[in-house]
């Protein structure tokens, strides 16, 4: 293992995360801010409350789970295709490093940033609505789980993306939806019995559903579901980088 | 003591620092960069590559160091296959690429320290600035590599390369669009290197330096290397002698009793050249010189000129076409 190699590229990225401290982290948090006002004042005045928990506090694990998730996607798709971009991606591809290492050093620096930010806005949250949490544990796995599967799914994007326009066209046309689809702003359970099917399709539900469930209890579905299904997403991904290395696709020519 | 304690040689003595056989490349766009191709550099020698654009010079070399997956053959490094024990062969391998892709944000010492991370090596402070400071890069350490000119980002790459302690450096066109004084420095700093032991390959436009620079010199053209050859060898064996006389009075043309193939009126006529194949059994300067004095044409001086690396290369590169 090429732990040395590994500590670079994290820290290389790291920095990078530094340099743009405004951006990777206050923007964010900002837009959630704007969110809570929003969805939490506006909708709030009308729903008091969802399964016994007060509305504002209802979507806080919802909406950090959207952060969570177009952060990871958009942080390490950038963190790879800047590179590839410039050219800088020569000296990756040219030094004795794994695939692996290759993953670890960009997919847990984009993660950890992630974490980071879900962790700041539960914070900021905490300012603004009551907000409990029965299992904490659960809960730090959910947003470790999360943050390190779409940090892979955007480092994969990263890797496809032909330009900067096909950098934005996943999480503008795919994440994004899905993530407002996706039960962040109400029970799947307050949707009509058909779309509560169709949401069934939808892997964010499954985030948020078993995110939620640690906050205050109550879930959509099974928690053990959600972690089964995030996981499931989490082997995919894993198996898609696994082949992109083995066979050089976008990397080497 | 018996024989067979001497035999097998130890492996690290007797293979050559690079090994590459049968190496072919046929990029997805169905273009053949490189024809089956073999190749040995040896360790601790200069190794220029010279050749046309377009010529696979980037493309071999990019293969060597992982960045081109080949189509077919094999390369090994210090006796270790690429493919089969990358991280082994890599580790060995410095790259100065062509182009000028540096980061942008980050400072001298940052990326110069980050690329010897990346090649698994501990943290060196000293060995970071003894590097900066032989490419006279040590002001501007703590520099964004944007805010540096074209040649100081060349020498940052070049830093880059040198930063994990290579014992193999690829050069690729390093000296295209660099200043003089850059030029200087890299050329000692070449050759310093080789004679710690680092075995050198570069490519180069400038024929010049291959001639200065190369012990050894290979000739690639439209992905077949036409020719490698000691640069000395080189030089006499495909070496064509100019033999120039200084005539005493100026011709207006070469008298038809004289004339004859590879001779020519120059210097307005006050010249006479003669090109001739210094290797072959006969040059026809006898001949040449008895039919001068025939014709009653003096001369005053003469002298010879062995062409330069740069006329052999030109040749080659007609005849290959
Ligand atoms: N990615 C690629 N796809 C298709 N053709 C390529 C690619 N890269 C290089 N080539 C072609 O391969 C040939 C050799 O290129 P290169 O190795 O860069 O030559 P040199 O370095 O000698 O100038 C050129 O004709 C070039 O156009
Ligand atoms: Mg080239």
């Amino acid at each position: 293992m090429n732990l040395h190699a590994i500590r670079a590229i994290y820290l290389f990225e790291m920095a990078r995360t530094r340099r743009t401290l405004v951006q990777s982290i206050v923007a964010p948090v900002l837009s959630t801010a704007l969110y809570f006002v929003v969805f939490g004042a506006a909708i709030g005045g009308r729903i008091s409350e969802v399964e016994g928990v007060p509305y504002g506090s209802f979507i806080v694990p919802g909406l950090i789970m959207l952060s969570l998730l177009t952060q990871s996607i958009s942080n390490a798709s950038f963190g790879i295709y800047f590179p590839r971009f410039t050219g800088t991606i020569y000296e990756v591809l040219s030094a004795p490093v794994s695939a692996a290492e290759i993953v670890i050093g960009y997919v847990g620096a984009a993660a950890t940033k992630s974490i980071m930010l879900g962790l700041i806005i539960l914070l900021t949250a905490a300012f603004i609505v009551p907000l409990r949490i029965d299992h904490p544990l659960v809960m730090l796995l959910f947003l470790v789980l999360t943050a390190v599967t779409f940090s892979l799914l955007g480092f994969i994007i990263g890797i496809w993306a032909d330009g900067f326009e096909q950098l934005q066209l996943v999480p503008l046309l795919v994440v994004t939806p899905l993530t407002f689809l996706g039960g962040s702003f109400y029970s799947v359970d307050m949707l009509p019995p058909g779309w509560r099917t169709v949401a069934l399709f939808n892997p964010v539900v499954y985030l948020v559903s078993g995110f939620r469930w640690s906050f205050f209890g109550i879930a959509d579905v099974n928690p053990a579901i959600s972690i089964g299904a995030t996981l499931g997403f989490l082997a995919i991904c894993l198996g898609l980088v696994a082949w992109i290395f083995r066979t050089g696709y976008r990397l080497k020519k | 003591m018996t024989a067979a304690t001497f035999w097998p040689p130890d492996r690290a003595l007797m293979h050559a620092a690079i090994e590459v056989s049968a190496l072919e490349k046929t990029y997805a766009s169905g273009f053949t960069a490189l024809k089956p191709l073999d190749l040995a550099i040896r360790r601790g020698e200069i190794f220029a590559l010279l050749g046309p654009n377009g010529a696979g010079k980037t493309t071999l070399i990019s293969i060597i160091c992982g960045i081109v997956n080949p189509s077919a053959g094999r390369v090994l490094v210090e006796g270790h296959d690429i493919l089969l024990e990358p991280r082994k062969t890599r580790s060995l391998i410095g790259l100065v690429p062509q182009e000028l892709t540096t980061d942008a944000f980050e400072t001298v010492w940052d990326t110069v320290s980050f690329s010897r991370g990346l090649f698994g090596k501990r943290a060196d402070p000293a060995h970071i600035e003894r590097v900066l400071r032989d490419l006279s890069l040590w002001e501007k350490r703590d520099s964004k590599i944007l805010s540096l000119s074209g040649g100081m980002k060349r020498r940052v790459l070049i830093a880059k390369a040198l930063s994990h302690e290579p014992q193999i450096l690829f050069l690729d066109e390093p000296t295209a669009g660099v200043d003089v004084e850059l030029r200087r420095d890299m050329w000692s700093l070449v050759r310093r290197l080789r004679d710690e032991g680092v075995t050198i390959i570069l490519t180069t436009h400038y024929i010049q330096e291959a001639e200065e620079m190369a012990d050894r010199v290979g000739v690639i053209n439209r992905g077949e290397l036409i020719l490698v050859e000691e640069k000395a060898e080189l030089m006499r064996k495909l070496g064509r002698k100019r033999l120039v006389l200084q005539l005493q009075e100026r011709l207006a043309a070469i008298p038809p009793s004289v004339a004859r193939e590879n001779l020519e009126l120059a210097g307005g006529g006050a010249e006479l050249v003669y090109t001739y194949d210094a290797k072959a059994g006969r040059t026809g300067i006898t001949a040449l010189l008895g039919d001068l004095a025939a014709a009653g044409i003096r001369f005053t001086d003469l002298r010879t000129e062995q062409s330069s690396l740069e006329d052999i290369f030109v040749d080659l590169v007609r005849r290959a076409a």
